[in-house]
């Protein structure tokens, strides 16, 4: 035995404790961290969920809750139908490249839905989640939405957060704060205006 | 049994203070923290603002106790749980509005804390990890404020918490994940509002006790600055004190209480008598439960986050991601961090600097009062516009300050602190 201090040792053995002690820390901070993921019961609620849409009125909407979220339905008047048809230009995505639905209302375009008199989609602006307003006439828009949205409004959502623009088939109009269209959920019709949200066509039987 | 004797330093003599202090070191804590820190003699009505953030933090403290006692952190329970305070708790009411008023106070109090440090060069060296310890409050501050919002559960909180919450869902590639992990569902659901709470009660207020404590130790180890921005421990007296320094007791208890009694009579008022402020401190959209399928017509956070919301609604989104709003928006509270390196000035106090600071610093508040502005009207009309060169100004201002600051026509700084006497 000496009385010299080994320091190299020493500070060896300190790293090896603290390094230790830090790997211990790292791992049990692993449940503390896992217990803020969704809970086995929030995984469990995500059914799909079936409405009658066949009583709206033309140019009329229901929302509807799948997965917690809300569901917009709107019947569209055949002169919206004509005319989104023609404002390409004016949209951030206007053949839904970057935004999110199936690929069966993709193919349909300007349309985005599996019949083009119903539309479907989620209520929650691509921007940060609001629910978006549905202002589907030119002549009742200030009242839904409390804001003027011009005479030329031709119809579509309105997002009273931050002020983001779709039209009737939900795609954004260009330098809006949203920067995709409202999201399809897969959806499939299962008789006259009876809609199965969750769930795609040939998944259907 | 033996009993061991007393050794004579440790003696039973001097009373109970005596006996404490040879046990903890009471005395001396309250001399070097009190008694005998000298402070400079020439503070003005800027530095109410400091000890009246600690008063407010109490207030908050024992208020939000209480109203826990009453309030139930579940989805189902939440907004009927405040009614029940408001209604049928004795002096619930109080107790409520005490809080709701007191997280306003709180910002209001900040803020000029704040600017008082812009007005006098307060962050300057050797007080950077002073103002970097007060810019983890502010932070740790409007976390608090954030997730007390949204614990009644009334759709303004809940449609709130949707946009906040969102906000992390833009940053790429973890966003989604990130989101969830927040909200512990694929909404916002009873877990998040629990764990708000967790956070709002629990871990926000220690860390914010933590963080006052680390903030008054630094500003005790390197000194008061003031409104001359001259280091009095540059010029001491034959008894090691600072010339121009007083002792902070009694000279600024006696001056604080006068704040507090200033300040009390204005935050009573608002209990009293106006305690949503016009829709300020409580909006109308919170009066009715949350409701999932229908987001309020028109949303905006309270009054203290108005300026920083304007900045996100002024970024259009970019190359397919709204990031960018988001981006710009948390870069405006980061680049406070930075103030201390970005200021090149020789002198620090307004009072001696020159008209380029004074001009830059005007603008810099009025921008952020219009943003503020911005921030609580509808996205329509002159607002967009406005808010987009408010933003542009509020970054102007820390971008052109090693510039500016350094070119700027400076007077010379006296030896000693004026003022009157």
């Amino acid at each position: 035995m000496n009385d010299q201090v080994d320091s190299g040792r020493r500070r060896l053995l300190t790293a090896a404790t603290v390094g230790t002690g830090a790997i211990g820390v790292a791992f049990a901070a692993v449940p503390f961290l896992a217990s803020w993921l969704p809970s086995e019961r929030a995984k469990a609620m995500g059914a799909p969920v079936t409405v009658d849409a066949s009583q709206l009125e033309i140019g009329q909407s229901m929302k509807v809750v799948w997965r917690g979220q809300p569901v917009y339905i709107v019947r569209r008047p055949k002169a919206a139908l004509e005319q989104i048809k023609n404002h390409d230009r004016l949209l951030a995505d206007p053949n839904s490249d970057d935004s999110v639905q199936p690929a069966y209302i993709k193919n349909t375009h300007a349309v985005r839905a599996i019949n083009a008199e119903f539309w479907v989609g989620l209520a929650v602006c691509t921007h940060l989640g609001c629910s978006p307003l549905g202002a589907f006439q030119p002549d009742n828009q200030t009242q839904l939405t409390g804001i003027d949205l011009g005479a030329q409004w031709p119809g579509g959502f309105y997002c009273p957060c931050h002020g983001s623009k779709f039209d009737i088939s939900g795609r954004v109009f260009k330098s809006m704060p949203a920067p995709r269209n409202l999201t399809v959920p897969p959806y499939t019709f299962a008789g006259n205006g009876i809609i199965t949200i969750g769930v795609d066509p040939q998944a259907k039987a | 049994m033996a009993v061991v004797p007393e050794s004579p330093e440790s003696g039973e003599s001097g009373g109970l203070l005596a006996w404490i202090d040879r046990r903890f070191p009471l005395t001396a804590l309250w001399k070097s923290q009190v008694s005998e820190y000298y402070a400079p003699k020439n503070f003005n009505f800027w530095y109410y603002f400091g000890s009246l953030a600690m008063m407010v933090l109490v207030i908050q403290l024992v208020s939000g106790i209480f109203l826990t006692m009453n309030y139930k952190p579940s989805a189902g329970e939440a907004f009927a749980s405040v009614e029940y305070i408001m209604r049928d708790v004795n002096w619930g009411w109080l107790i409520r509005y005490i809080h709701s008023t007191g997280a306003s106070a709180f910002f209001i109090v900040v803020y000029l804390h704040m600017f008082r440090a812009l007005l006098y060069g307060s962050y300057r060296k050797p007080r950077e990890l002073l103002w970097i310890f007060g810019c983890v409050i502010f932070v740790l501050l409007m976390a608090q404020g954030f997730t007390g919002y949204v614990l009644p559960w009334g759709n303004m909180s809940y449609w709130g918490a949707q946009v906040i919450v969102s906000l992390f869902g833009s940053l790429p590639v973890v966003g989604g994940s990130l989101v969830e992990w927040i909200r512990g569902d694929y909404v916002i659901a009873d877990a998040t509002l629990n764990r708000l709470f967790a956070l709002h009660v629990a871990a926000i207020p220690l860390a914010l006790i933590f963080l006052m404590i680390a903030h008054l130790m630094a500003l005790h180890e390197v000194g008061s600055n003031n409104p001359d921005g001259i280091e009095i421990k540059n010029l001491k007296g034959k008894d090691g004190h600072p010339l121009d320094g007083i002792p902070f007791h009694p000279y600024y208890t006696v001056k604080d209480v006068v704040g507090v009694a200033g300040f009390l009579l204005i935050f009573c008022g608002v209990i009293f008598f106006a305690p949503s402020f016009g829709g300020l401190f409580l909006e109308a959209p919170n009066f009715e439960p949350a409701n999932a399928l229908q987001t309020p017509p028109h949303i905006a956070p309270v009054w203290y986050f108005t300026p920083y919301y304007a900045m996100l609604r002024a970024v259009p989104s970019f190359a397919g991601t709204q990031v960018w709003g988001v981006l710009v928006m948390g870069a405006a509270i980061v680049v406070l961090f930075f103030l201390p390196w970005l200021d090149r000035s020789p002198v620090k106090s307004i009072r001696y600097r020159g008209p380029a600071y004074k001009v830059a610093l005007t603008i810099f508040s009025v921008s952020f009062i219009i943003l503020g502005v911005c921030g609580l009207k509808p996205p329509s009309g002159i607002y967009p516009l406005l808010a987009k060169i408010c933003t542009s100004l509020y970054f102007a201002f820390f971008v052109f300050m090693p510039w500016y600051s350094a070119l700027d026509k400076v007077k010379p700084v006296p030896e000693r602190v004026t003022g009157h006497a």
